[in-house]
C-alpha cells in the first residue's frame, strides 16, 4: 500500500502554453457556468411553477404538476441525453444550440421541479390569515405575492434551496455525458493520459467541495442580510 | 350601506350560512355574537368578498358583491378587517405595514402615505413603535397597528373578528379602548366578539348567529336585557357566556 504522489505531471505542456492545470481551471469554470445559468433556470423557472402550484386556479395548478412530476420523475442523465438526442429529432431548431446550453436547460429543469416542490411548501406554511390580511387591503393576485407572501415564503425555503444550489454544482458532471469540458470530464481524461487517477480525483474533489461549500457560506450570508428581528414566519 | 339578502354558502354537503338577511347602515355599530362554528366569522368575510356565497346577494356601498364585473381589490381596499391573529406582515416594519396598501392599492405618494400612517399610529398611540418589526411588538401593540393599518385606508366600514381573543389578558383593555373610541366617533363598524361587558358598552345592535342562521338581530337592551324575549338558543348561550364573565 504504497503510493508516491506525483503533482508535476499538471505543469507539463498539452499544446502550446496549456498545461493540465490551466485545463483544470478551465474546466472549473465551465463547472461554475453550468451551475451558475443552471441554478438561474432552475430558481426562476421553479419559482413559477411553484407559485402556480398555490393559486386557486386549477389550470395554472395541473399545469404546476404536471411539469414538476415530469421533471422529478427521470433520472438526470436521461434527460441529458433526452436534450441531446431525442428532443431535436422533433425541434431542429435545438440542434444549433451549444451543448452548454442544452446541459444548463436540462439541469435547470430537472431542478426547477425540486425548487418548484420548496416554493410551493413555503407559500403554504404561510396562514391563510396572512393571505386574507393582503386581499382585505385591496391587494390584487400580484401584488398579494410579490409584496406579501413571497418575500416571507422565500426568507422559510433559503436553507433548502441552499441544498438545491449545491446539488447543482454536484450535479453539474453529468456534462461529461455529452462532452462538456467541466471537472469530471477533465478528470476521465486527464487521468487517461497521464495515468494520474489518485492526484486528479483528488484534486477536483477539492475543488467541488470548494464549489459547493461557497454556496452555502454566500447563502449563510444573503440569510443573515435579510433576517427579520424576533420573527419566526410559520403559523399554527 | 350593506345589505344581506338571503345569503346562504356551503363547503362540501355544510351549510355554514343559511338563509342570512339583515342590513348595516351607516354609523351603525354591530357586535355578533354565537357559539363557535356558528358561522360569525365566515359571515363577516363576506361583506368584503374573503369568503364567496353560492346565493343570495350581498351589497356594499350600492356595489354588488357577487356580479362578475365587481373590482374585487378596490372594494376590499375600503372595508378595513381586522383579524384574530393581527395578521402584520412580518417582514415590514409598522410603518410599511401602514403604507404599503395606501401606496400600491389607493395610489398615495410615499409622503402622503406616511403622513397618514403616522396619524393613525398616533391615534392608537403607537407613534414611538413606527420602526419597529411586528415581532418586536406585544400582541396588543400589533392589534392596534393592524387597526391603524386598517383606518389608513379610509374605510366606510371596520370589521373586527374576534379582536382580542388571541391576547393575553392585560392587553385586551387597550385594544378594546381604541374599538370603542373608534365607535363614539361614528365609525360604522361589525365586531364579533366574545367579551359580553365590551359588547354592552359598544353597541345599540346585537346579532347572535346559531348553525349559520342568524337568529337574533335586536336592540341591545332587548338582548342583555330582557331574555325572555329572546329564543331558547340566544337564552342559552347567554346564560353560559355571563355565567363565566
Amino acid at each position: 500500500m504504497h503510493y508516491t504522489f506525483n503533482w508535476s505531471f499538471f505543469f507539463k505542456s498539452i499544446g502550446g502554453k496549456e498545461t493540465y492545470l490551466t485545463w483544470l481551471v478551465t474546466a472549473w469554470e465551465w463547472t461554475l457556468t453550468i451551475s451558475f445559468f443552471g441554478f438561474l433556470v432552475a430558481f426562476i423557472l421553479g419559482a413559477i411553477v411553484g407559485i402556480f402550484r398555490t393559486t386557486n386556479n386549477k389550470y395554472l395548478v395541473t399545469f404546476g404538476n404536471i411539469w414538476t412530476e415530469i421533471f422529478r420523475n427521470i433520472p438526470l442523465l436521461v434527460q441529458i441525453f433526452l436534450w441531446y438526442h431525442v428532443i431535436p429529432h422533433f425541434i431542429p431548431i435545438i440542434n444549433k444550440a451549444p451543448r452548454i446550453v442544452l446541459v444548463v436547460m436540462a439541469i435547470g429543469l430537472f431542478t426547477s421541479s425540486r425548487v418548484s416542490e420548496n416554493f410551493k411548501s413555503g407559500i403554504q406554511s404561510l396562514s391563510i390569515a396572512q393571505k386574507h390580511a393582503g386581499l382585505a387591503l385591496g391587494l390584487n393576485t400580484l401584488q398579494l405575492y410579490w409584496y406579501a407572501l413571497l418575500p416571507q415564503a422565500i426568507r422559510i425555503i433559503i436553507p433548502t434551496l441552499t441544498s438545491e444550489a449545491m446539488n447543482i454544482i454536484k450535479n453539474s458532471s453529468v456534462a461529461f455525458a455529452i462532452s462538456i469540458a467541466e471537472l469530471t470530464m477533465f478528470a476521465m481524461q486527464a487521468q487517461e493520459e497521464t495515468a494520474r487517477g489518485i492526484e486528479i480525483y483528488l484534486v477536483v474533489s477539492v475543488l467541488y467541495f470548494i464549489s459547493a461549500f461557497a454556496v452555502n457560506l454566500i447563502s449563510q450570508f444573503i440569510e443573515h442580510k435579510i433576517k427579520i428581528p424576533n420573527q419566526t414566519f410559520v403559523k399554527q | 350601506m350593506i345589505e344581506f339578502k338571503n345569503v346562504s354558502k356551503w363547503y362540501g354537503n355544510f351549510q355554514v350560512l343559511n338563509n342570512c338577511t339583515f342590513s348595516i347602515q351607516k354609523g351603525d355599530v354591530v357586535v355578533i355574537c354565537g357559539p363557535s362554528g356558528s358561522g360569525k366569522s365566515t359571515l363577516v368575510k363576506t361583506i368584503n368578498a374573503l369568503e364567496s356565497i353560492q346565493q343570495g346577494e350581498i351589497i356594499v356601498d350600492g356595489i354588488k358583491l357577487n356580479d362578475p364585473q365587481t373590482n374585487l381589490p378596490q372594494l376590499r381596499a375600503r372595508v378595513g378587517m381586522v383579524f384574530q391573529n393581527f395578521e402584520l406582515f412580518p417582514h415590514l416594519n409598522v410603518i410599511e405595514n401602514l403604507t404599503l396598501a395606501q401606496i400600491k392599492v389607493l395610489g398615495r405618494s410615499k409622503d402622503q402615505a406616511i403622513t397618514y400612517g403616522l396619524k393613525y399610529l398616533e391615534r392608537v398611540g403607537l407613534l414611538s413603535q413606527k420602526d419597529k418589526f411586528p415581532g418586536q411588538l406585544s400582541g396588543g401593540q400589533q392589534q392596534r397597528v393592524a387597526i391603524a393599518r386598517a383606518l389608513s385606508m379610509d374605510p366606510i366600514i371596520m370589521l373586527f373578528d374576534e379582536p382580542t381573543s388571541a391576547l393575553d389578558p392585560e392587553m385586551v383593555g387597550e385594544v378594546l379602548d381604541v374599538i370603542v373610541k373608534l365607535a363614539k366617533e361614528g365609525m360604522t363598524m361589525c365586531v364579533i366578539t366574545h367579551e359580553m361587558s365590551f359588547a354592552k358598552n359598544l353597541s345599540k345592535r346585537v346579532i347572535f348567529m346559531d348553525e349559520g342562521k342568524i337568529v337574533e338581530d335586536c336592540s341591545k337592551d332587548k338582548f342583555f336585557g330582557n331574555p325572555d324575549l329572546l329564543s331558547a338558543r340566544a337564552k342559552e348561550f347567554l346564560s353560559k357566556i355571563l355565567r363565566n364573565n
